[in-house]
């Protein structure tokens, strides 16, 4: 392959791994407090439509992209009330919530299906940046919301680990009853970070709809829900990791697209089941890693806390 | 959060509640639909006698409903003995799907044999094939920890997509109008229905598979190991209960028995493998097993209340009403139960009156 056929491969990987790595961000806040919410994939699918309805109506679509974010923290809320508050069953919540968000997302969405979007975001080169070789067309020629990605990882990778609050936020997730005697609210810091995962959660979606796929269409999130709460594993917990495993997934879908052109007489079912299959191969190599290395799960993911039962 | 009240232990559940909460669970989730509904200018009223009487309301309409109960049914039975063990099987759609796919395999190989081989045929290809998509995941769980919600759910896509490919590839019947679904079965290859309904002999299935989890459960060495290592996997261990092996068995019965599903709504329902053939079965099924507190009889009973809002979100469709509206109704029902699952292991009380409280009560908390 030559260099630009390269460099368009791994721009699509990018463009394809951007909702999956905002998705898996906010779910790697959520799961830092030990809150497993499994409703990434709902989240995603009500943010898509939200966002979509709010960018065809206003015609802007960074108003879409904050309709996603508002839509994906409230259904998060709702998570939040459930599992920290009346201390309910986090998977059964999180299925729940996929299943509410799937259908919520199809009854919303209904009119819009197959309407083009007028204004998507669109590609913004960098001056400078998008002139360097192999770089420059992969990370520096793509839309704003992939700008804000980046930005975003970094953040979260400086506050999660070298800041005051990060610190709080991972003493809740490993042990609340510690952070609680330190005089951290458990409760207020497993709302804030719950909510805000569902944020970015919905952000990804809106990522899909308004830029990724201009178009609304019925489960347009095809399970990349899953797959970012998947990447939270293999990204041990960390947002570099996590960028890492998202660009990898979204070239693993942007190379099954290439080989559909291509026309390599592989049925395209079997490579649309790629993705899915990594997930798993990934999944289980980076469950055997991390128990050679012992590094794990956040300590209470999971577990509703209990003051009295500390 | 700093609310007003503060939730306090129960010694034990509250009977009362645990079976009011679900009726009333059921309501405020129509409640939150019908505000859903009037927002989008339909009618709610209008929209919820549609349903009613959809899945309810003619003899027609019973059959659908329970026609869309015998998968319901079959699928939370197998989610309900993985779950006993505290094993989140997701895969119930792929398993579904799976099942399907073995027994059509033979179905169209074998189209002339008679049918007292050719349905038990069927019946074995598709536990089979369930059975196999359901320990895919359980064997790197068993033995490495691997998380099997998302294992089991991933594999639910490339079940889709592998039939998919087949119904729109070496499958697809040549006299079917480009319509993605194999041909027709053979006579042989179909079950029996009851009278002029659609209602078809894989509800005995059913029935017989709850019979057997329930005494299996009860009343083997082997329901017992499920239900202690369900319970506390180190005092299983402690015992000497072979884990991994229990795990790998119990999601090998749990995909079978799912894949059987699949099997009966080829063999009994369609007569042919077809694109999309289920509205999310597997899906509705685990909220079916997680609301029948995993119980075979409820899971019969819940099923049947859960195929009828299925039934029913279909004949909403002709009056222009989304049938997402059905899985949205799903997913309230559940929020409202889990949260109010917690008014039966908590009472409520309120913090100005708190302080009233004697003796009793704070030995009450001490527990």
């Amino acid at each position: 392959m030559e260099a630009s056929l390269i460099a368009a491969v791994l721009a699509t990987a990018v463009t394809a791994g951007t909702p999956i790595l905002f998705a898996a961000l906010g779910e790697i806040f959520t799961e830092r407090v030990g809150i497993l919410n499994l409703g990434v994939e709902g989240m995603m699918l009500v943010g898509a439509v939200t966002g979509f309805i709010a960018a065809y109506i206003t015609g802007n679509p960074w108003l879409g992209a904050a309709a996603s974010m508002l839509a994906g923290g409230i259904l998060a809320s709702i998570h939040a009330l459930l599992t920290v508050t009346l201390k309910a069953n986090q998977v059964v919540s999180g299925l729940a919530l996929t299943i509410f968000g799937t259908g919520l997302s199809g009854y919303l969405g209904k009119p819009y299906i197959g309407q083009p979007l007028p204004n998507p975001f669109s590609v913004k080169e960098l001056p400078l940046l998008s002139e360097l070789p192999i770089i420059g067309p992969v990370l520096f020629k793509q839309d704003s919301l992939v700008y804000l990605s980046f930005l975003l990882v970094l953040l979260s990778w400086i506050f999660i680990f070298y800041t005051k609050a990060g610190l709080n936020m991972r003493a809740v997730g490993e042990n609340p009853g510690a952070a609680d005697s330190l005089g951290v609210s458990v409760s207020k810091t497993r709302y804030f970070y719950t909510i805000l995962g569902g944020m970015l959660a919905g952000l990804g979606g809106a990522y899909l709809s308004l830029a990724y796929a201009p178009a609304w269409m019925e489960n347009m999130t095809a399970g990349r829900g899953w797959i970012a709460v998947a990447l939270v594993i293999f990204a041990t917990w960390n947002p570099l990791y996590a960028l890492a495993g998202a660009y990898m997934f979204g070239g693993i879908d942007a190379l099954g697209f290439r080989m559909q052109v291509l026309d390599l007489h592989i049925p395209s079912y079997f490579l649309s089941m790629m993705p899915y299959i990594c997930t798993i191969l990934v999944l289980i190599i980076t469950t055997y890693r991390a128990q050679k290395k012992g590094v794990g799960a956040p300590g209470a993911l999971g577990l509703s806390y209990d003051r009295e039962e500390r | 959060m700093n609310f007003p009240i503060t939730l306090e232990k129960r010694i034990s559940a509250s009977p009362v509640a645990s079976l009011t909460i679900p009726l009333i669970s059921i309501i405020l989730a129509l409640a939150t639909g019908a505000v859903f509904l009037w927002l989008a200018g339909h009618d709610p009223f209008k929209a919820y006698s549609a349903m009613f009487k959809g899945g309810f309301g003619t003899v027609y309409g019973l059959s659908e409903t329970v026609v869309k109960a015998i998968p319901l049914m079959i699928c939370a039975l197998g989610i309900s003995l993985a779950f006993r063990m505290q094993l989140w099987n997701i895969g119930a759609e792929g398993q579904l799907y799976m099942g399907a796919f073995g027994a059509t395999w033979v179905a169209l190989t074998i189209p002339d044999a008679p049918s007292l081989f050719l349905l038990p045929a069927m019946f074995c290809a598709g536990m089979i094939c369930g059975g196999i998509w359901g320990v895919l995941p359980a064997i790197p769980r068993a033995y490495l920890g691997v998380n099997e919600i998302i294992s089991t759910l991933m594999l639910n896509y490339v079940a889709i997509l592998w039939v998919d490919y087949l119904v729109y590839g070496p499958w697809k019947d040549p006299e079917g109008f480009n319509f993605p679904l194999t041909a027709q079965f053979s006579e042989n290859a179909l079950l029996p229905t009851f009278g002029d309904t659609r209602i078809h002999a894989g509800i005995l299935f059913a029935l017989v598979i709850a019979l057997l989890i329930h005494f299996g459960i009860k009343y083997t060495r082997w329901g017992f190991e499920i239900r202690i290592i369900g319970l506390s996997q180190n005092a299983a261990r402690y015992a000497g209960m072979n884990i991994p092996r229990n795990i790998i068995l119990v999601m090998l019965l749990s995909g079978a028995v799912c894949g059987l599903a699949g099997m009966a709504e080829v063999s009994g329902l369609m007569g042919r493998l077809q694109h999309g053939f289920s509205p999310g079965y597997g899906y509705t099924a685990i909220i079916v097993a997680w609301l029948s507190k995993l119980h075979p009889a409820v899971i019969i009973i819940v099923s049947i209340l859960f195929g009828g809002l299925q039934a029913g979100g279909f004949s909403l469709q002709s009056s222009g009403v989304p049938a997402a509206i059905v899985s949205m109704l799903q997913g309230a029902i559940l929020f409202f139960v889990l949260g109010g699952e917690i008014l039966t292991r908590y009472r409520i009380v309120f913090k100005g009156s708190a302080k009233k409280i004697g003796g009793k009560e704070s030995w009450k908390q001490a527990l």
